[in-house]
């Protein structure tokens, strides 16, 4: 049940790996209070009973099985092994943080305030050893300076084998700096100690901005090598500062920011399946297909894939999703399993019979909420026919009981005096659902989380509260109604608009799973940006994949390809959109994905459209190809990075300019190594293991130049060849060049995608990107229900980033196109009275799913009801003035019904 | 869901013939997406985690960036 009693009792007590052993739990344990399952596990490495018998003696102890209430712990329970035939493999091992205790210069297990990253989440964390509170370990006082250093264990060939960036240490020093000052009680100084920052993805630059220009937070450029202790415990620190002195500085903690590595244990499991490694012991994979191992129907998603930050796991989780299902499509569904529940019973013109029980939750409750006397107040409650107190509500034989007295008295509403309904409201309503009960005449009072665990102090009031909260869901009870599920019909295609490397892989995945594909084309070719590059960033050609792919979408029997067209009317929701193209074709379709890309702009600064050898992007790689002479022949090449990026108009990096940048540069000392190629950037991000094209150009001798905002290089004509002038840092002065050309890596900024937005209701960032539904958990679903979005369209990245997110676009349509239906939950907005709508489209304008629309009707303009696409937030019921609308189980007379209750019983 | 011997006898059946079952290895933030994509597109789902709960690396995390979202 989760109750706790038994790691209560338990007499032994280890370092919880889960606060990296900076506080303890018993040998009984739930790894954090909100996993799943939440069941105690016994520690058999830990516990007292097992270690005797593991040592050959009598075991003895045994205290949690003494004092379980309800017959839970089995210390009979054997290891068993299982055979599983399944059809395709995913592997998610995830990560290891580095551990720097083999760098001596930072004596992290010396000193005792010198902390890894995640020490430090936990430090910070409401449910870490000091409970969220700022206190460093030496003597639990608040730390008033800390300092953190970057790339402790990435980016080092000399002190660690890992040559790769980590790609999220940046971002996370940021955040936990961010979070540390918002923690502090006295004025707080944050240092982070960086080579190049490292924040590539969408938003992360603003946020390194607010960083340093809201927040005070201090970036210095510097590797620190070492760190000593003071007699106070405090550390110093001895860097050289931009101007090249060297610096001590005392700070109060330090965290050193570790990367992510693969753990043994998934080196094993790579091991036990044959998947080949690469030479950072990360699964090997291609650019082209990123999520297949070495082994034919095993993929990986994650950090074993390489190190990444969440967003971009679960897009590869998606991805591998999709490549597995891609495999197995036509044996789909024949392990499904469905659930099947007896007829329901009508119960609509039944006498009220409502039945209440209040649970106990082991101690949870009981020892502080007088269970008997809330159960006695129940019975007094108008309709109320049942009442019954339980040990533990949620237990299988409870519920067993619940069902019986259900059928025994007639009940036709429940409520479940308990826990929370977040986690144990399913259960109950499954309960009422098996025995024919509607489950939606059930109702739930919270009397543990909101009320005992936070008035333990006085079980007075608590029972008082009790008494409240059950009253109240009593009365809701009774004007609770059976509600069904709400069925639409699904047409089982999808368009995908753009036909580039992500619209392309999109089509396939959706195709080669057997669902019929649209793929709209503005241009009147396929492959996108694709058909201009000429390789990845690791070096593959392009051509042959593109080729290939552009050939399997045309003779896809399940393809219908559109070029030469673009979309001038879209309507309907999930499951049922229409569209039209511009070449007056139309067609149904049940999902839509959004691949339609960005482009470099073009800039007026550098002298680009004034000289024809100042070039961008692709140019070069055209005169790479076509004209390899002209590439031999000169001396000098400059390029110049973030060109309009990470500039007050477009305070956003395009995160692949660097990679591209350096990979021509390196393509041009291969040709002619007798060049000089002069770099001028402002950080290097090469993340992941693009690091390795950094490493490999400074070794070939193409010397990098940094340059800030504030002094950006200065391109020139004299006589009519082209001049560059840069403020070199190290130097200390400025350095004049004379290239025969320059490149510019020019900012990547979306297409058309305003127009689109409105078409689809879909939102876009502050630069006009296609806005994901959340950051981090749904990185290619929009907030609108059927409709996703895939490739440079969301945010910039390279091909193989691409065609990740273009499978994992494709994995979220699948989970729709895969169903019979669109079925949803009722709770969703429902007219209570459609005459008194007038049609005034408030709540049309406010919905943020695309759920309400306005239509002419006889009766005049009136709001229509897409439940399919709503999400019952109830933004338009609280709009509506004049209450026609309303959310299905959170109506105006329940909520009333509520209140009434509260304040009158 | 639990696990359900008649489901593991099931997809025991037939070597050599497509199975419509996935083993998902490692019950993080990636494993628990994976496996929920697949179970929604009419796999049954295998989800195999060493330790006693699911949540991975993610639930140590305090804050995400660059959201300053709680990562719980």
């Amino acid at each position: 049940m989760g109750c706790g009693i038994c790691a209560a009792k338990c007499p032994k007590k280890v370092p919880d790996e889960f606060n990296l052993g900076m506080s303890k739990r018993k040998a009984v344990y739930v790894p954090f209070a909100q996993t799943v399952p939440l069941k105690y596990t016994i520690d058999r490495n830990a516990c007292l009973y097992f270690k005797a018998v593991d040592a050959g003696k009598k075991g003895k102890c045994k205290a949690c099985e003494k004092f379980c209430e309800n017959n839970a712990i089995d210390f009979d329970q054997k290891e068993e092994v299982i055979d599983l035939n399944v059809g395709s493999v995913i592997l998610a091992p995830g990560f290891q943080a580095f551990d720097p205790a083999g760098l001596e210069a930072y004596h992290y297990t010396e000193f005792k305030n010198v902390v890894t990253s995640m020490d430090f989440e936990r430090v910070l964390a409401a449910t870490g050893p000091t409970e969220g509170h700022l206190l460093r370990p030496s003597d639990n006082k608040e730390p008033g300076k800390i300092a953190w250093l970057q790339c402790v264990g990435s980016r080092d060939i000399n002190r660690c084998d890992n040559a790769y960036c980590s790609s999220v240490c940046c971002m996370y020093a940021i955040k936990e700096a961010m979070i540390a000052s918002e923690h502090s009680h006295s004025p707080f100084d944050a240092t982070i100690f960086f080579m190049d920052m490292r924040t590539y993805g969408k938003d992360f630059e603003k946020y390194y901005n607010r960083a340093k220009y809201d927040m005070g937070i201090r970036f210095i450029r510097c590797r620190v090598h070492s760190v000593e202790e003071n007699e106070d415990t405090g550390l110093k620190v001895s860097y050289v500062n931009d101007n090249g002195d060297t610096r001590d500085e005392n700070f109060d903690m330090i965290v050193l920011s570790v990367g992510l590595e693969s753990s043994a244990c998934a080196m094993d499991l790579a091991s036990k399946m044959g998947i080949e490694l690469d030479q950072y012991d990360f699964a090997k994979t291609s650019p082209f297909r990123p999520v297949a191992t070495s082994k034919s129907g095993i993929y990986v998603a994650g950090c074993f894939q390489g190190p990444k930050d969440i967003p971009y796991s679960v897009m590869e989780a998606s991805a591998a999703a999709a490549a597995a299902s891609t495999d197995l499509a036509s044996v789909r569904g024949t392990l499904k399993r469905v659930k099947e529940f007896p007829p329901e019973r009508d119960v609509s013109g039944e006498e009220i019979r409502t039945g209440v029980f209040v649970c106990n939750c082991g101690i949870n409750i009981g020892s502080v909420v007088n269970v008997p006397e809330v159960a006695e107040f129940a019975r007094t409650l108008p309709d109320v026919t049942y009442v019954q107190e339980n040990l533990f509500s949620c237990s299988q034989d409870a519920q067993d009981q619940l069902a019986g007295v259900i059928k025994e008295q007639g009940l036709n509403r429940v409520v479940v005096a308990a826990c929370s309904p977040r986690t144990h409201e399913p259960l109950f309503q499954e309960t009422m659902s098996n025995t024919g009960v509607n489950k939606h005449l059930f109702e739930m009072a919270n009397i543990r989380d909101q009320n005992s665990w936070v008035h333990g102090s006085d079980p007075e009031a608590a029972t008082q509260k009790a008494k409240d909260l059950v009253a109240m869901a009593a009365a809701k009870a009774n004007y609770r109604v059976a509600l069904e599920p709400i069925e639409v019909p699904l047409t089982k295609s999808t368009m995908v608009l753009g036909g580039g490397p992500a619209g392309m892989t999109a089509a396939l995945t959706i195709a080669d799973q057997g669902f019929k594909v649209y793929l709209v084309e503005r241009k009147e070719q396929l492959g996108g940006h694709g058909l201009k590059m000429r390789k990845t960033f690791t070096g593959e050609p392009v051509g042959p994949f593109l080729d290939e792919t552009i050939k399997r979408v045309n003779g896809h029997k399940n393809i219908e390809v559109h070029i030469g067209a673009e979309p001038v009317k879209v309507t309907g929701f999930v499951g049922n959109f229409h569209t039209s193209l511009d070449t007056g074709v139309e067609f149904d379709y049940g999902t839509a994905i959004i691949a339609t890309g960005a482009d470099s702009v073009s800039v007026d600064e550098y002298l680009y459209g004034q000289n024809p050898n100042v070039m961008k992007w692709f140019d070069l790689d055209k005169k790479i190809k076509e004209d390899p002479d002209f590439i031999r022949e000169t001396k000098c090449a400059v390029a110049i990075h973030c060109v309009g990026s990470r500039e007050p108009e477009r305070p956003y990096c395009s995160k692949i300019c660097c990679s591209h940048a350096i990979a021509s540069a390196i393509d041009l000392k291969e040709l002619n190594p007798e060049m000089n190629i002069f770099m001028l950037y402002r950080d290097i991000r090469t993340y992941g293991r693009l690091e390795e094209l950094y490493q490999k150009a400074r070794s070939m001798g193409i010397i990098f130049v940094r340059y800030d905002l504030e002094s950006k290089p200065k391109v020139e004509e004299v006589d009519g060849e082209l001049r560059v002038t840069v403020m070199d840092h190290v130097l200390g002065r400025p350095i004049l060049l004379a290239p025969d050309f320059v490149t510019l890596y020019t900012a990547i900024a979306p297409r058309g995608s305003e127009k689109l937005s409105d078409m689809f209701k879909v939102t876009l960032n502050q630069e006009k990107f296609f806005q994901e539904a959340h950051m981090k958990l749904r990185p290619v679903d929009f907030s609108t229900d059927g409709i996703f979005v895939c490739g440079i369209a969301h945010y910039p990245k390279p091909l193989d980033e691409c065609i990740t997110q273009a499978q994992a676009a494709a994995s979220r349509a699948v989970t729709i196109l895969a169903q019979e239906k669109v079925v949803i939950e009722p709770i969703v907005a429902a007219f209570v009275e459609r005459d008194a709508c007038r049609g005034c489209g408030l709540c049309v304008a406010l919905c943020p799913y695309g759920a309400l629309e306005i239509e002419d009707t006889t009766e005049g303009r009136k709001v229509k009801l897409i439940s399919a696409s709503c999400k019952g937030c109830g933004i338009c019921a609280a709009t509506c003035y004049r209450h026609a609308i309303s959310i299905n189980a959170f109506t105006d007379t329940q909520i009333e019904a509520q209140m009434h209750a509260l304040l009158h019983h | 869901m639990r696990i359900d011997k008649e489901a593991l006898t099931e997809s025991s059946k037939g070597p050599g013939k497509k199975v419509g079952a996935v083993l998902v290895v490692g019950g993080g933030i990636v494993g628990m997406q994976a496996a929920l994509d697949l179970a929604d597109s009419g796999y049954y789902v295998h989800l195999v985690e060493r330790s006693p709960g699911l949540g991975g690396i993610m639930s140590q995390l305090d804050k995400t960036f660059p959201t300053n979202e709680c990562a719980m």
